[in-house]
Parts: C-alpha cells; sequence; structure tokens
C-alpha cells in the first residue's frame, strides 16, 4: 500500500508558510490579508500581502478534534450551533486565544490581520465570520458578493464580480502601502493556473482502476492549493507528488491491499473522523476515489494574460456556487469518469451550502445513473451531530448493496 | 440435526434465534442487552440451546448483528442490522416489500425487490424522535406501562397532535398537554402517531409493508395506525422483535452450506 512519501516536505512547506507571518532576522512584518478559501488570494499576493486563510484553521481545529472545545465558548458568545462550525470553532479557539497552529508548527498566534477579504461565491456565513474579526482587530472587511446558484455563468455575471474586484484595488493599495502592478498579477495567476492544473492532475490519478490515492490523501495534500496557491512553492510541491504518485503507479502501489468497492465522496468531509472513515472503507475492500470538495480548488478558466476576467470566471463558476441542475450534470460526469460503483453524500448539518442531499439529489442522481447512494448525516467539524455507531452500521450496509448490485449488474 | 444461530445484541433488548435446516425457528431468547453484550450474547444463546435441549456443538454456526454485533465472541461472523432484518424478513413474507423496522435507538426503512435484494435504505437522522427509545422515554416520564399506554391510545381515534422533532421537546409538549386538560388517550395517540409520522417522512412506501422491531412488538398500536396511513397491505411476523436474529441465523445456515458465498464483503 503507497504511503505518500511527499507528506513530509508537506508538513515543512507549511510550517515555512507559517511561519513567514512572523519574520525571524529582523525583516519587517508583513502585512497580513485574510482570505475566503476561494477568495481573490491572486489579487492579494499581487499586492504584497501574506495570505492567511481562517477556513484553512477550521479545519486544523475539525481535524485536531479542538473544535468540541472551542464551538460551545462561540456558542455562549452568541453564534448558533446551526451556523458553519468552522466559524464557531474558529471564533471560540480566537476567544480563547488557543490555536493548534501552535503546537503544529510553533508560532505564537494566528497572524493577526490588516484586512479582511471575503467572496460569498462559497456561503453567506463568511461575511459575518470576517465581520467578526474586522470588529476585534479594527481593520476593513471587504467583499466581493458572487451572483449566487449560478446555471451556466453568464458574461454579466462575470462582469459583475470582476468589477467588483478592480473597485478593490484603491482600498488595498491603501493598506498594503503597494501599487497594483499588472504584470505581477498575471505571473501569480500564471502560476494558480499550473498549481491547479497540477492538483487537477493528482486528484485524476484516481480514475487508474485500482485506484493509488483516496479522497483522504486528497484532503491532507490539498493544503497547498488552498494556502499557497500563486506561489511556485505549490507548483513544486505538485509536481513533485505526482511523479512520487506516478511512480507508484507503476510499481502497482495502490491506495488500498484489494479495491472491490469506488465510492464517490459529495460533501464536506468530516475532519474529526477521516481515519475512521479510511480504516473503515478499507476494511471493507472500498475507496473512495473522488469528490467535489477536493475539485474546488481546481481553477480551470485561470488565464495569465486576461487574469481579471479569468479570476472572476474561475471564482464564480465553482461548484458550490452552482444551481442544482449545474451540479446535477457536474456530478454525473464526475461519477462517470471515476467508474464509481456509490455515491456517498455527507450531510453536514452547519453547512447546507455544501450539503447537496437536500433537495433530492441523491434519488434524481440515483434513478439517472443506477449508482446507489447512501446519505450520511454529520458535520464538517462539530462531531456532536456526528454518530460512529450508526455511521459505521450505515456504511457497512451499503457496502453490502453495493455487493449485491455489482453481482447482478450486467458486465 | 444441524443447527444454526443468529444472534441480534441491540441497544435495548439481545435476542437469540436457533433454526433448523430447513430455516424454521426451533428455539429463541430475549433479554436486555445490558452494559456487558459477550455475556448477555451467551446468556441468550444458551438459555435458546436449553430450551431444546442442544449444546453449542450441535449449532454449526453463529453470526451476529446489531449495534453489539462485534461483542459477540462465538460468532463466525458479524451483518449489520439493515442485511438481517432484510433478509428475515424476506425469508418470511418474500418480495417486493418494504421492510420498516423501529427498534431502541434506531428506524430503518429498507426496500427490497421480488429477489430479495436490498435496493434502497434508510436510518433515522442522529435523533430518538420515533425510536422505541422515545416511546420508552415517554413511557417513563409519564409513569405508564407500555401495555397501558397501547390501550388507552386504541380507546380513541381523537388525537392529540405531538409535533416536536425531539424527544425531550416531545415530552415537554406531552406535559402542557396534560396541564391543559387535554384528553389522555388523544395524547396517547398522539404520541405514537408522531412515530408514524417520523418514520413515514424517512422514504416513499411503494410496496407491501413488513413491520418490524422491538417497538412493533410491544406497541401493537402502532401497527393499526400504519394501515390507517398506508395504501398497501401490512404484514406483521408473529415475533417481530426476532426478525434480524432470525435474518442473522439465516447468514449462519448460508454459510454453513457456502462459506465463500455468504460472508461479508
Amino acid at each position: 500500500m503507497g504511503t505518500i512519501q511527499a507528506t513530509k516536505k508537506l508538513k515543512k512547506i507549511l510550517h515555512d508558510y507559517f511561519w513567514e507571518f512572523f519574520p525571524q532576522d529582523g525583516g519587517p512584518k508583513p502585512k497580513v490579508a485574510w482570505c475566503t478559501s476561494v477568495g481573490p488570494a491572486e489579487l492579494l499576493i499581487a499586492m504584497g500581502f501574506k495570505v492567511y486563510y481562517p477556513e484553512n484553521h477550521g479545519a486544523l481545529l475539525g481535524a485536531t478534534r479542538e473544535s468540541g472545545k472551542y464551538i460551545p465558548v462561540a456558542n455562549a458568545a452568541g453564534y448558533s450551533p446551526e451556523i458553519c462550525s468552522y466559524l464557531t470553532s474558529d471564533v471560540g479557539a480566537y476567544k480563547k486565544g488557543e490555536t493548534p497552529l501552535t503546537q503544529a508548527y510553533g508560532i505564537p498566534h494566528v497572524p493577526h490581520p490588516d484586512v479582511l477579504v471575503y467572496n460569498t461565491n462559497q456561503c453567506r456565513e463568511v461575511q459575518d465570520w470576517f465581520s467578526y474579526y474586522a470588529r476585534e482587530f479594527k481593520v476593513p472587511a471587504l467583499g466581493i458578493f458572487s451572483p449566487w446558484k449560478v446555471g451556466e455563468v453568464t458574461s454579466a455575471e462575470v462582469r459583475s464580480v470582476e468589477e467588483q474586484f478592480r473597485n478593490m484595488i484603491p482600498q488595498l493599495e491603501s493598506i498594503s502601502k503597494c501599487s497594483f502592478d499588472l504584470d505581477r498579477l498575471k505571473e501569480v495567476v500564471g502560476l494558480s493556473k499550473e498549481m491547479s492544473d497540477l492538483w487537477w492532475a493528482f486528484l485524476q490519478k484516481a480514475r487508474h482502476r485500482p485506484s493509488p490515492i483516496t479522497f483522504f490523501d486528497g484532503c491532507i495534500q490539498m493544503a497547498p492549493a488552498v494556502v499557497l496557491r500563486g506561489t511556485p512553492v505549490a507548483v513544486d510541491y505538485y509536481k513533485e507528488l505526482n511523479l512520487e504518485i506516478d511512480r507508484h503507479i507503476a510499481e502497482k502501489s495502490w491506495a488500498i491491499p484489494k479495491e472491490s468497492y469506488r465510492l464517490y465522496w459529495e460533501g464536506m468531509p468530516i475532519w474529526g473522523r477521516l481515519r475512521f472513515f479510511s480504516d473503515l472503507l478499507t476494511r471493507h475492500n472500498t475507496v473512495a476515489v473522488a469528490s467535489t470538495y477536493c475539485d474546488s480548488w481546481i481553477f480551470e478558466s485561470f488565464e495569465r494574460e486576461r487574469p481579471f476576467e479569468s479570476m472572476a470566471l474561475a471564482y464564480t463558476e465553482i461548484f458550490i456556487n452552482r444551481s442544482e441542475d449545474a451540479k446535477e450534470k457536474i456530478l454525473e460526469k464526475m461519477m462517470r469518469e471515476y467508474s464509481v460503483d456509490g455515491i456517498i453524500y455527507h450531510d453536514s448539518r452547519t453547512c447546507p451550502y455544501n450539503s447537496n442531499s437536500r433537495f433530492g439529489m441523491p434519488q434524481r442522481l440515483t434513478e439517472k445513473t443506477q449508482i446507489p447512494n447512501l446519505v450520511i448525516d454529520g458535520d464538517l467539524s462539530d462531531l456532536r451531530c456526528f454518530s460512529d455507531e450508526q455511521t459505521h452500521t450505515a456504511v457497512e450496509a451499503f457496502i453490502e448493496q453495493l455487493q449485491d448490485h455489482k453481482r447482478r449488474r450486467p458486465a | 440435526m444441524n443447527l444454526f444461530g443468529g444472534i441480534d445484541l441491540g441497544s435495548s433488548f439481545a435476542k437469540c434465534v436457533i433454526i433448523d435446516e430447513s430455516g424454521q425457528m426451533v428455539s429463541n431468547s430475549v433479554s436486555r442487552s445490558g452494559i456487558d453484550f459477550a455475556s448477555t450474547a451467551k446468556k441468550i444463546f444458551d438459555d435458546s440451546l436449553a430450551q431444546i435441549q442442544k449444546d453449542a456443538d450441535d449449532v454449526r454456526a453463529v453470526v451476529a448483528t446489531g449495534v453489539g454485533r462485534n461483542n459477540c465472541d462465538f460468532k463466525v461472523f458479524s451483518k449489520p442490522e439493515i442485511g438481517a432484518f432484510a433478509r428475515g424478513s424476506y425469508h418470511l413474507f418474500g418480495g417486493p416489500c418494504v421492510v420498516i423496522d423501529i427498534g431502541g435507538q434506531d428506524n430503518k426503512v429498507i426496500k427490497l425487490d421480488s429477489e430479495g435484494k436490498q435496493t434502497f435504505f434508510k436510518m433515522n437522522r442522529k435523533c430518538a424522535s420515533g425510536t422505541g427509545s422515545f416511546l420508552e422515554e415517554i413511557a417513563m416520564r409519564l409513569d405508564l406501562p407500555t401495555s397501558k399506554m397501547n390501550e388507552m391510545a386504541r380507546q380513541t381515534h381523537e388525537s392529540v397532535t405531538i409535533g416536536s422533532f425531539c424527544t425531550v421537546f416531545a415530552g415537554t409538549e406531552i406535559i402542557h398537554h396534560l396541564r391543559a386538560g387535554q384528553n389522555t388517550h388523544g395524547i396517547m395517540r398522539g404520541v405514537y402517531e408522531s412515530v408514524v409520522k417520523r418514520v413515514l417522512e424517512m422514504a416513499t412506501i411503494e410496496d407491501t409493508v413488513i413491520l418490524t422491531g422491538g417497538a412493533i412488538a410491544n406497541n401493537p398500536v402502532l401497527v393499526e395506525l400504519f394501515q390507517e396511513r398506508i395504501s398497501h397491505s401490512i404484514k406483521v411476523p408473529d415475533r417481530p422483535q426476532l426478525i434480524g436474529a432470525l435474518g442473522a441465523a439465516l447468514y449462519a445456515k448460508e454459510y454453513w452450506e457456502n462459506p465463500t458465498a455468504a460472508e461479508s464483503p
């Protein structure tokens, strides 16, 4: 079974990334922008900001299961248990003055922002999340208000977002004390595009049967795509990672010893239970090979020579921001491309925006594709919304169903 | 005579069924699951064998199911209860059918085709509302035995609506109705109707329904209420609580007959 060796380098890369917020050589402290995970990071990098992503922190709080300690702190301060648990765990950790980044990388605290930039393309919550920190740190929160639930993205929608990007520049210049440079933006968008292509190539290696990677590998390996896009570091890392996975394929070193069933994971990861799912599926010779979540950091439309327009298109056409019909088409295509036997929908209690089982999608897609589905209840970070035992039984029963289904399906 | 055992270690009750080579149930035992699943499994297995004056050597294989299935240390393998309930129901009634199981901590809706293959299943959300635990909680809060709750619910056709999705809030709602002087029989009927509504919200019903599980065994009024709301016919096994254990015993028999085909994926 192929352990991904590049992961050791990933830890070093992330260590360096976080320490760049805290220069140790007496150099100037960088201007820091907080950005939503699919916000206009390229623009911020091009304008000299060092970019920090609170959602990455939310995921880390979930993966370390520290979120259970912090969510109640935010709840007590008036942030409902029903809203995004990235938000509540992050705010709770802030209120306690703690972060798992200290233990993981040694940094004293999360980097303090000079500006907060969000894009509502992914959800409504980011606006209130960033507004909280704008009040706390007394810095501006700048928003991109994307058209929501788009079907086929229209040129008018792209123009609207593009204009908002451009309008942000004067304020960003006054904060960063750095003039906007179009050539630098082109360079950064070019690097993001290169990174995105390499990340996509990595994920597509799961089309191989048996698969050399799993969705859970993707959840780990995606970190540079989230926090280091627009930099050569991410590009170099994914080049190396892809070479390693190609070697695994050549050596027939697969993700699990015996692949019998292939699954699609739809929705958010359950960060505190990645190991639970990975072990459970492996015990039943099952691999989760693909997900729209990991694909969310593929920005196919980026074009170096048209940075604003292509960024506007790339960030508007992301899966989470699409209409139900558009999502259905994307999912159907993915399920066929990755030759999956079944699909698991994670209905994430506090993330309705990325829970796609609430409007009949599983039923419609199963009817269309004859690929069975399972909906599990859980949450991205709040494990109070997740039952190990119930989920264990449901997943085992689902794999039995797949076994029957496969036996009877014509070859 | 070759015998086969099925153990269903549920959240509230543990059940054992022994079948013979023809698939006929020859013995069974039921006990509270308690806190030690392993010893409870042994106890109900021994009880079942004692009833027919057999011992463990006469049993060729035992399969375990239910929430405590992996705690049974004399099983040949375990199966999730979804498949066990499906297997037991199909054995008794054939298909196509929709199995509705109301257990202690979870509800299941399982759809089977004419060959007995599972085409769909759904479990309740992470919530006790509509499960056997909900009925136990209400019985405890009102200090009424289940038999009395059933009797009261059957004595009226006017029910008081219990609308809450939450077991605790449903209890509070009932107390509110009692204090407001609502008809107690109607309140009890409303309690059972809320269980039926929660279950029917889980999936569409397109075929004959098989009702199973401890809640069905102990609350026959539920069958009547399902019948009022479902246009398809309803079938109820003689011992609804034992269907998971029966399914597990059938798996054990299949395993004995063909070990490679019958085991877990």
